[in-house]
């Protein structure tokens, strides 16, 4: 019996729907079962597509953090804004600009790449402030962090390799200065 | 009785006694026995009504809730007896009707897999109740019901659902039954707090104006600013409209008010809205049935939107100023800073508009449900409690009878929910026993929730459940008359039953009306009634149709009077 391993890492082209700019938004949740449930509903039934999500509890256990990327025309966004601010569970719901705010993500890579090829990956990886997490004599993961465009940059570098995948945590955004996030 | 002694459903029962909840509308189940049960074991002042369909029980408590604007809790069983109340939940949501919706659930070990009558109607009903809870400790439960109650019956009210366990009611309670709330974030309070710049804005744009409209939706009645809205048209002296759901909050009789708006709404409404010079929306959502084409919409006039829901603002019509709060305060804080306008030429022009348009109808070529409607309201006075279905008879209940009082018209108006009105009474009359509470259906709507007869007639309500019977579904068929060359499809009810006789399987005595001149006569007889539920039959003309009419999705000043001569095109918008 044979298995064809389906991958989901092949690079494609971008979607053929129009997305419009992209947004982040930060919520402050109850920790309560089936509050994610909800503000996903918010933006499903809306039309928009959520890009990226991350999720994990407060520095108070009873709240929890989510930064939500999302792309769509303002006007529908910001009614999702006050949709999602009236749900009982959610504390406040905040849109971040990149200039009152710093957003930074995580990217695992894994390559495929001989022990030929490997000081250049090495060396990539260091130009990119990386970490080699796992290594062996065929492939090698790598662990980076920064904002989106860099995140991109790096990957287009590694593509001279064969990347196996990479796993993306989404972003996660903070407001600078003393503001709440 | 000491805590130590109860369970989780005894708990539960004692709370929802102590807030003050009335009725409890219900069905039974066996995820639901040891609730039931409770109301057995718990002495409280509630009274449990059986229904015989669960959606019954949801429409009764709305129907409970419109007319006294307070909840009622609805109690079901799990899966198929939960599923049954989405329609119902929808309806209030959309409404925004207060109500509690209590509902048994399998045992907490075997959510997810699949058990008996089990259902995720946490998940399910999520994007139709404000909020909704799955229990998982039976000690929450007194502190849970009372947020719910809070939650549903404070800021923009709405359903609540409550998702209890068979383990979590069954198992007993050792916590606090006055545990307080824990909803950080929850905070209905602001709306007390009217934004002042927003306040003296909206006075100066009113102060402006020469040709003003205020329009009155459900949210001015449910903060209960009745005295003030009058005080304020008056003072301003500026005629009002109101939205379907908004009908009495502003007297209906009073020369000031236009009626009723939109899709087919009075034409002098209409046509106010598309002549004015200012728009003052007092707790109304511009719901797409009363703006038609939103890029239209009151294009030439400042527009200033009262809601307490923050994100009703700009959802529809982009207001010039938004005052965020509760009507009543935001009324008594614009109520200073105002006079008398300089209207008279504007509520000359709308006069003559009346005297124009005038709402009317044909008394030959058979009997319009108007006569029977205009007749019923004549008759009553206009002090009846009326609860409409969904449809012609809807409209024209609203065309011709005039309210002059809020919580007096019940009618699913957003959700457009067929089968609502007469569990709807049923709910009302429970309410207010010693009110005349009539139930307008159309033939289609009532046979939906029909089943509802014998819980009428066994607790001997008075009342008068009239039936329009046209034999279509009569406002899909106007459509498909207008728009679709006449292609009727779908909508001729042939198979009808008597609808005399089905009462009288029910123990209940009717009148049958066909000609238009036994109408006074009967519409007497009923109402003279009081013994029990009476069924007023009356067999309608099959195709007439409600004018006037705006397409949906056509601009205000594209409203159609009277019956058009040329083929139209299809409406463009939602449904």
């Amino acid at each position: 019996m044979s298995h064809t391993i389906v991958t989901t890492d092949t690079p494609v082209e971008a979607p053929l729907i129009p997305r419009g700019p992209m947004h982040t938004l930060s919520i402050l949740v109850n920790n309560q079962p089936g509050v994610l449930m909800r503000i996903c509903q918010v933006f499903s039934r809306r039309g928009f597509n959520i890009d990226s999500l991350v999720v994990s509890e407060g520095r108070n256990a009873n709240f929890s953090r989510m930064t939500i990327g999302v792309s769509g025309d303002p006007e529908g966004l910001s009614q999702i804004i006050m949709q999602v601010g009236k749900l009982i569970d959610v504390i406040h719901c905040f849109e971040h600009t990149s200039e009152n705010s710093v957003t930074k993500e995580m990217i695992l890579i894994k390559l495929r790449c001989s022990p030929e090829e490997r000081s250049m990956a090495l060396q990539i990886n260091e130009h990119f402030n990386g970490k080699t997490v796992d290594l062996t004599p065929t492939s090698m993961i790598v662990m980076l962090n920064g904002d989106s465009p860099k995140i991109d940059a790096a990957v287009s570098m590694f593509s001279q390799f064969n990347i196996i995948e990479t796993v993306r945590t989404g972003k996660v955004v903070m407001a600078r200065g003393e503001q709440p996030t | 009785m000491s805590n130590q002694q109860l369970d989780g459903a005894q708990a539960l029962i004692k709370t929802l006694d102590e807030l003050g909840i009335e009725y409890i509308f219900g069905y039974s189940g066996g995820a639901a026995i040891p609730i039931f049960d409770a109301l057995e074991t718990v002495k409280t002042r509630m009274k449990f009504i059986l229904v015989r369909h669960e959606q019954g029980a949801v429409h009764m408590a709305d129907g409970y809730a419109r007319a006294t604007g307070r909840p009622a809790a609805v109690l079901v069983t799990s899966g198929p007896g939960a599923g049954n109340t989405v329609t119902g939940l929808m309806t209030a949501m959309m409404d925004s009707v207060p109500m509690l919706v209590i509902c048994g659930q399998t045992v907490t070990w075997m959510l997810g897999k699949d058990a008996f009558q089990e259902a995720d109607i946490f998940g399910i009903t999520i994007p139709v109740v404000k909020h909704n809870y799955l229990v998982k400790d039976t000690n929450a439960l007194p502190r849970i019901a009372r947020e719910a109650y809070h939650i549903a019956t404070t800021g923009r009210p709405g359903p609540v659902l409550i998702d209890v366990p068979k383990n979590i009611s069954q198992g007993p309670f050792t916590g606090d039954l006055d545990a307080g709330f824990d909803l950080p974030g929850y905070h209905p309070e602001t709306a007390m707090q009217i934004d002042e710049a927003a306040t003296k804005q909206a006075a100066d744009l009113i102060s402006k104006s020469k040709r003003p409209v205020i329009l009155v939706g459900q949210g001015c009645m449910i903060s209960r600013a009745d005295k003030e809205l009058l005080a304020l048209a008056e003072k301003l002296n500026a005629p009002v409209t109101s939205t379907l759901l908004g009908k009495g909050v502003f007297p209906e009789t009073h020369p000031l008010s236009l009626g009723m708006l939109g899709m087919h709404g009075t034409a002098y409404a209409n046509k106010a809205m598309v002549e004015c010079d200012l728009l003052l929306n007092i707790g109304s959502r511009f719901d797409d049935r009363i703006i038609g084409q939103p890029a239209k919409f009151c294009k030439d006039a400042p527009v200033i939107h009262i809601d307490i829901d923050p994100a009703e603002m700009g959802k529809m019509i982009v207001p010039d100023v938004q005052i965020v709060g509760d009507a009543r305060a935001a009324i008594n804080a614009i109520l200073p800073l105002v006079g008398k306008l300089d209207t008279t030429e504007w509520l000359w022009k709308l006069d003559s508009y009346k005297k124009k348009y005038p709402l009317g109808y044909k008394k030959q070529g058979g009997l319009r449900m108007q006569q029977v409607i205009d007749e019923l309201y004549q008759l009553t006075e206009g002090r009846a409690i009326i609860s409409t279905d969904v449809g012609q008879h809807q409209m024209w209940a609203a065309q011709f009878y005039k309210n002059d009082k809020s919580y007096h018209w019940l009618s699913s108006g957003g959700a457009g929910t067929m089968g609502f009105g007469f569990p709807a009474a049923i709910g009302a009359q429970l309410a207010c026993p010693d009110s005349l509470v009539i139930s307008i259906s159309g033939d289609g709507g009532f046979q939906m929730t029909l089943f509802e007869l014998a819980t009428a007639a066994l607790h001997k309500l008075p009342i008068k459940i009239v039936v329009l019977n046209n034999h279509y579904l009569g406002m899909v068929r106007q459509w498909q008359e207008l728009f679709y060359e006449d292609r009727t499809s779908g909508v001729d009810l042939v198979g009808n039953p008597d609808f005399c006789k089905l009462a009288e399987a029910y123990g209940i005595p009717s009148v049958y009306i066909k000609r238009p001149a036994d109408v006074t006569r009967m519409l007497r007889k009923a109402l003279d009634y009081n013994d029990g539920p009476i069924l007023i039959h009356a067999e309608c003309v099959k195709t007439d149709n409600v004018f006037p009419m705006i397409p949906a999705g056509a601009a205000l000043e594209d409203m159609i009077i009277e019956a058009p001569k040329h083929r139209m095109a299809k409406p463009v918008g939602s449904t």
